[in-house]
């Protein structure tokens, strides 16, 4: 399943936070969106999964998602928005409840998932008792537990520490390369981009525009051990955005 | 040369002090024996008191004759029959406007219609106190068991529902909109998310309303009642005595701290995942 964004415009009142996007995010692929903060990214995230409606234009799936996936367009968010009240595995229990699915099989699906993501051990401890880095863990495994078409990670490692960042950032690729998800994946940090990224849209400053697509193709299991070609990119990356993130830093933020 | 860091430093002559600690301190705690101890130097000063004549005995028994009384009250059954009542009117008035509050709330918190009807309403009724109209619910309800429980009622209400729509409103947005990216339904997002996420709002909603909830009980005992513990303390004071006038005030003092432990217990229970 594809998905295509078509001519879309968003506007909170007479903010226009988003112009003119057109973007497609082609099965079995990372697309990273990045743009300085307050461009619109997360709100362009929220459009694509159907969490808000634009102003104008439309998002399209192209073809239909897997007949096994229980919820096709999934989150990974920035604060893992987790059930503080539900352990680890109450917390994956919770989107699976909804689907007429047996006892049986949905403990099967947390144990999967659990192992995928090695969090067996910690099934019934409370959020609170985890890292932040075990988490969003947590928080990838309750993805996968509906088989999602498309994950929509909105900065899934901006809370994170850099050195757990890193791993998460490890498990992620292994993630893909076993699944080959499909995946947009919106991030502030040019490092994640250009690492877990098949193709980089650069968003200016608000109201976010499209200002160039980057494609990468060295293989994502390749890119650990081709630092030089990817720091490359992310300089020229950074060298497009400098001057929009300069000016977005010193707008008056009471517009509202 | 001057590059390297501390190099000034090594080349002066030591002159070596203690840093002065200066944090610590604003984290009070219990000291294990402190509290029983107050309490037992308070009661054997006030016995010797009243012993020695210090205190009048009508001003103020001595705590052995208020225990005394106590145990008379208890001996002549009529212990169970006050104490009986006023829980029976107290757990019957506090659960039906707890339940009614929670409702009310709830839908406050949840449509438009509800807040934009509702909360104006209970706003303006809020802050009346609730035994202002115990004259008004004695002529609706009579003057038996109605019209307290319709007080106490009142009185829980109002706090309950004012406390229950405040703990869903301040329910985090982000687990609401994660719910709905997983297309959980809305009874599922009601049931999971806000009314867990707004139970620790609606426990300590729940304290004020059990504490205005014996305060009323009381009050309204003391304007009509035969039976209750209210009823028991103003007729002591009419006689004039003040032995079972303590016994009375002691008996209510108890009566708010079970209640206290049972909020308390319910809070450990749904809120174990707090830290």
């Amino acid at each position: 399943m594809d998905l295509r964004l078509k001519r879309i415009f968003h506007h909170y009142g007479e903010l226009e936070v988003l112009q003119d996007i057109d973007l497609d995010i082609p099965q079995g692929q990372i697309v990273c969106i990045i743009g300085p903060s307050g461009c619109g990214k997360s709100t362009l995230l929220r459009l694509i999964g159907g969490l808000e409606q634009p102003t104008k234009g439309k998002v399209l799936q192209i073809g239909s998602p897997p007949k096994m996936s229980l919820n096709p367009l999934t989150y990974i968010f920035q604060d893992f928005a987790l059930l503080p009240w539900r352990t680890v595995e109450g917390n994956i229990s919770l989107v699976l409840e909804d689907h007429n699915i047996g006892r049986r099989r949905r403990d099967k699906i947390i144990t999967n998932v659990l192992e995928r993501t090695r969090l067996l051990e910690f099934r019934k401890i409370l959020p609170r008792q985890l890292s932040g880095g075990m988490k969003q863990r947590v928080a990838i495994a309750r993805a996968l537990a509906v088989d999602p078409a498309v994950l929509l990670m909105d900065e899934p490692l901006s809370a994170l520490d850099s050195q757990t960042s890193a791993l998460l950032m490890d498990d992620l690729t292994e993630l893909w390369m076993r699944d080959r998800f499909t995946a947009c994946y919106v991030t502030h940090n040019l490092s994640e981009a250009v690492r877990m990224g098949h193709k980089v849209v650069i968003l200016s400053r608000r109201p976010g525009k499209i200002v160039e697509v980057m494609d990468i193709d060295i293989p994502l299991s390749d890119r650990n051990s081709s630092l030089e070609q990817l720091t490359d990119k992310q300089r020229y990356l950074w060298d497009l955005m400098r001057d929009e993130a300069l000016a977005a830093d010193q707008e008056l933020t009471d517009v509202r | 040369m001057s590059d390297e860091p501390g190099y000034r430093l090594h080349s002066q002559k030591e002159d070596k002090q203690l840093v002065r600690f200066r944090g610590g301190g604003f984290a009070p705690r219990s000291i294990g024996l402190v509290g029983p101890l107050v309490f037992a130097v308070l009661i054997l000063v006030w016995e010797w008191g009243s012993r020695s004549g210090w205190i009048s005995p009508l001003v103020l028994p001595a705590p052995s004759e208020a225990l005394t009384a106590l145990v008379e009250l208890a001996v002549s059954g009529d212990l169970w029959k006050h104490v009986s009542i006023s829980v029976m009117r107290l757990v019957v008035g506090w659960t039906s406007g707890t339940i009614l509050g929670l409702l009310v709330g709830l839908s406050i918190g949840l449509f438009s219609l509800a807040r934009s009807g509702l909360l104006p309403l209970v706003s303006a009724v809020f802050p009346i106190p609730k035994i202002a109209l115990l004259p008004l619910f004695v002529i609706w309800f009579g003057i038996g068991e109605g019209s307290k429980i319709a007080t106490i009622l009142f009185g829980t209400f109002f706090p309950t529902a004012i406390a229950v729509y405040g703990g869903v409103d301040n329910v985090d947005r982000n687990l609401i909109r994660m719910g709905q990216s997983f297309g959980l339904s809305w009874i599922s997002i009601v049931w999971k998310i806000i009314i867990p996420g707004a139970m620790p709002a609606i426990l300590s909603g729940a304290r004020v309303s059990a504490s205005i909830a014996i305060v009323l009980l009381v009050a309204a005992e003391m304007i009509g009642a035969e039976f209750g513990i209210g009823a028991y303390v103003l007729l002591a004071g009419s006689l004039m005595a003040t032995d079972q006038l303590i016994a009375g005030v002691a008996l209510l003092s108890i009566l708010g701290l079970t209640v206290a432990w049972l909020i308390g217990r319910a809070e450990r229970y749904f809120l174990n995942w707090r830290t």
